[in-house]
């Protein structure tokens, strides 16, 4: 990485003055040329700044376990990076829906989450009133042609799941297109973490995916401990990392599980939907509360294991392992469910790498990364989960995928729960030091959870940036359907499983 | 074993994976925070929960009204930890009310809520479907209440399931601090129910907007839309699925 840009480690925090203000064209061409060169975009969010806007961009190396943080100040408007770095596209929205900076020639400028402006007197797209409605209110991209026909779904869809809307363009069953709407979901969770931390702020974060309560307390609880200097005792490491393996496993064997039902092989979705209940009820064991709310806080852990209750759980996830590997070996060898996931909604490696896709939906198309091992925190630095891979970015790679990282952390958290280190589980953590930054990522279960955190004068979040991985991947998704048959659209939606309320904030 | 042989046996090794509830006792993990009780002349009277608690469930710290409103509650338990005494959460699950304000709790009373008047038990007692509706949740209510209809919890053994359409549905589930963005196909997903409708509010968020209540771009859950009428409130942050189960069916006149 170029020295123009303030080097930075996983969870270290430094002083926010340190981090360089370039001039936009600069700080785009440093932006775009580290790209080029291998990094991917982690994080580029605006803050007022004065009359202006503050941009901050988050570079990963994941080859070289870096962060590159660059910052400029921007006016009205700026040249779109989009065209050149898709993975920028989304980002250029958001700024432009929050801070009104136009990003010039964007390839796709439209509402993300019809969220209101920072500054309330100006709406970027000059509407008059706020849209009461969201697809009421959007240019959908249309493929015209006499027997071409456009599919409306959503928000409200037909099973239990967060509401979004999915516009395909399609001749027959074969699917041209699919636009993905979203921002249904959007609560403000950002606006609401201004000013802390205070007592909301870790049941926010534990709120911004309830599937992903524990890795996102984790990525907070890792950056507000750097900005106060802080270091957690070891026994709290790794409790910290065995929860997050176990939110890890709970999900990937329920949407193994979800992926059965899909492609109407019963066996395994019965039994995986209730597979998944023991993993979630081990965190309850340790906590009280199937998704690990209220275990993790800053400081360390709020509860603790002692060593029988520690040796039972642990016997309680290897008997449920057990029987996943059963209910996932008749899943991968039953000739009719292969039939249907192989090959279906493949995403290219080069897709995957300009889009910039993390978690298990990039590693399904043969790119090696993950959080763990390229930037790792916290026990993860002592005990390497081995990264898995696939090849052919399909449904089966991520399902298959899922299914061998699943085993990675079963080893895990055995071996974490038989061999717990000894002392507290909890510190008295100061609090966060005034005008610091800290860049914190984890691997959550869907792929890199990524907080922003710098503090004002006076040690309280200026600005708390969230990325959650689906705001990566959806894109991801809305190509793997291309080409596809339509009736593939719930089949490849379960095997991305995206969060809507961690995109839409 | 391979093929359908195979598949039967290993079917087969798993036995009965249906919790024994209701007819049974519902089990819990020892660390699972249920129904709090309150004794307003222990420790500190709730003056040190209530500044922790970080939904302002708390009411009257320190004084004779000292009561949690769980409608608010993450049943985060940090106020049992700062008020020892005062404030102790038990393992019952039976959790919701058909008030709005039957939410909020003082004592160590059970909190169960009443059954729906004979003609109503008589249309949906037997048979209740559903059409859940997330309006800015965090995926935790929907996850509890997917749960609910799995083998292990399985709710459709008394006749309540989801359904994909409103137009097949007795009501409507409500999940979320209702979103700005969400308000308008709230409204018209109820509005496609055919009358009688039940309305059911489930988890922190739709009883009072939770973690995210004052938000300018949420509607504070149900009590922030009044054109929506609720039968029934169901706490926790997310509810077990058997609590869920349980208000359904004392709605119902069945347990
Ligand atoms: S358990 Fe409920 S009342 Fe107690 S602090 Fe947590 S949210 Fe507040």
């Amino acid at each position: 990485m170029t020295t123009r840009l303030l080097q930075a480690w996983n969870a270290e925090a430094f002083d926010a003055d340190d981090v360089p203000v370039l001039p936009v064209d600069e700080f785009q061409q440093i932006v775009a040329d580290t790209i080029a060169a291998g990094a991917r975009v982690s994080s580029y969010s605006g803050r007022t700044d004065g009359q202006r806007t503050r941009v901050t961009a988050v570079l990963a190396d994941d080859a070289q376990g870096r962060l590159g943080v660059l910052s400029c100040r921007v006016g009205a408007s700026w040249p779109s990076l989009g065209a050149e770095c898709p993975s920028i596209q989304a980002f250029e929205r958001e700024i432009f829906e929050q801070f009104g900076v136009r990003p010039e020639g964007h390839p796709w400028l439209k509402p993300l989450r019809f969220e209101p402006p920072v500054n309330p007197n100006v709406d970027p797209w000059g509407r008059v009133a706020r849209p009461t409605t969201i697809p009421g209110d959007y240019p959908f991209f249309r493929v015209e042609g006499e027997e071409v026909h456009e599919v409306a779904v959503g928000p409200v869809h037909a099973g239990v799941i967060e509401p979004g809307h999915f516009r395909f363009q399609c001749h027959g069953e074969h699917v041209f297109t699919l636009e993905i709407v979203l921002g249904y979901q959007h609560r403000g969770v950002e606006a609401l973490l201004v000013g802390g931390p205070d007592r909301r702020t870790v049941t926010l974060l534990e709120s911004v995916a309830g599937d992903t309560a524990v890795g996102n307390a984790i990525a907070h609880a890792n950056g507000v401990e750097a900005l106060a200097g802080f270091q957690i005792p070891a026994r709290a490491s790794v409790l910290r990392g065995v929860a997050l393996e176990l939110e890890r496993l709970a999900n990937h064997v329920g949407d193994l599980g979800m992926m059965a039902g899909d492609v109407g092989f019963l066996p395994t979705a019965s039994s995986c939907g209730a597979l998944r209940a023991d993993f979630l009820n081990a965190l309850a064991e340790i906590c009280g509360n199937r998704f690990g709310r209220g275990l993790v806080v800053p400081g360390g852990t709020r509860f603790d294991l002692d060593a029988d209750a520690a040796s039972r759980l642990a016997d309680k996830v290897q008997k449920a392992w057990e029987r996943v590997e059963g209910a996932t070996r008749l899943l991968f060898e039953s000739p009719s469910v292969r039939n249907r996931f192989d090959g279906t909604g493949v995403v290219s490696r080069e897709t995957c790498t300009e889009l910039g896709l993390v978690g298990p939906a990039a590693r399904a198309c043969g790119v090696s990364r993950d959080v763990r091992r390229d930037h790792a925190t916290g026990v993860f630095r002592f005990l390497h989960v081995p990264v898995v891979t696939g090849e052919t970015g399909d449904v089966f790679a991520r399902g298959w995928v899922r299914r061998l990282e699943a085993e990675r952390s079963v080893e895990f958290v055995l071996r974490q729960l038989r061999a717990l280190p000894g002392g507290p589980v909890r510190a008295p953590c100061p609090l966060p030091r005034p005008g610091r930054l800290v860049v914190s990522l984890t691997e959550g279960w869907r792929g890199e959870l990524c907080h922003v955190v710098e503090t004002d004068r006076d040690g309280s979040f200026l600005r708390y940036k969230l990325v959650d991985p689906s705001f990566h991947n959806w894109m991801g998704l809305a190509l793997a359907m291309r080409g596809e048959q339509i009736s593939d659209f719930p089949l490849c939606n379960k095997s991305f499983n995206l969060s809507y309320c961690g995109h839409d904030l | 074993m391979d093929g359908i042989p195979g598949i039967l046996q290993f079917r087969l090794g798993f036995g009965r994976q249906t919790v024994a509830y209701p007819e049974g006792p519902a089990r819990f993990p020892e660390r699972f925070r249920g129904l709090p009780v309150l004794d307003a002349r222990e420790g500190d009277g709730g003056r040190a929960g209530a500044a922790v608690c970080p939904t302002e469930a708390v009411r009257d710290p320190g004084g004779p009204g000292l009561a949690i409103d769980l409608g608010r509650c993450t049943f985060c338990g940090l106020c049992e930890e700062a008020s020892p005494g005062a404030i102790r959460f038990t393992g019952d699950h039976r959790l919701a009310a058909r008030a709005r304000e039957g939410l909020a709790v003082n004592g160590s009373a059970p909190l169960l809520a009443a059954a729906l008047d004979e003609r109503a038990r008589k249309l949906f007692g037997r048979s209740l479907r559903l059409r859940q509706v997330s309006a800015g949740g965090c995926n935790g209510c929907e996850a509890e209440l997917n749960a609910a209809g799995n083998v292990q919890f399985d709710m459709s053994r008394f006749g309540v399931a989801f359904v994909a359409s409103p137009r097949h549905a007795d009501g409507i589930v409500v999940t979320g601090p209702v979103s700005v963005n969400m308000r308008e196909a709230l409204l018209k997903t109820w509005e496609a129910v055919p009358a009688p409708r039940l309305v059911i509010a489930v988890g922190a968020c739709a009883c009072s907007g939770g973690i995210f209540r004052d938000s300018p771009v949420q509607s504070n859950g149900m009590p922030g839309v009044p054109e929506i009428p609720v039968d029934l409130w169901v706490a926790g942050c997310p509810p077990h699925p058997i609590t869920f189960i349980d208000g359904v069916l004392r709605l119902l006149g069945r347990v």
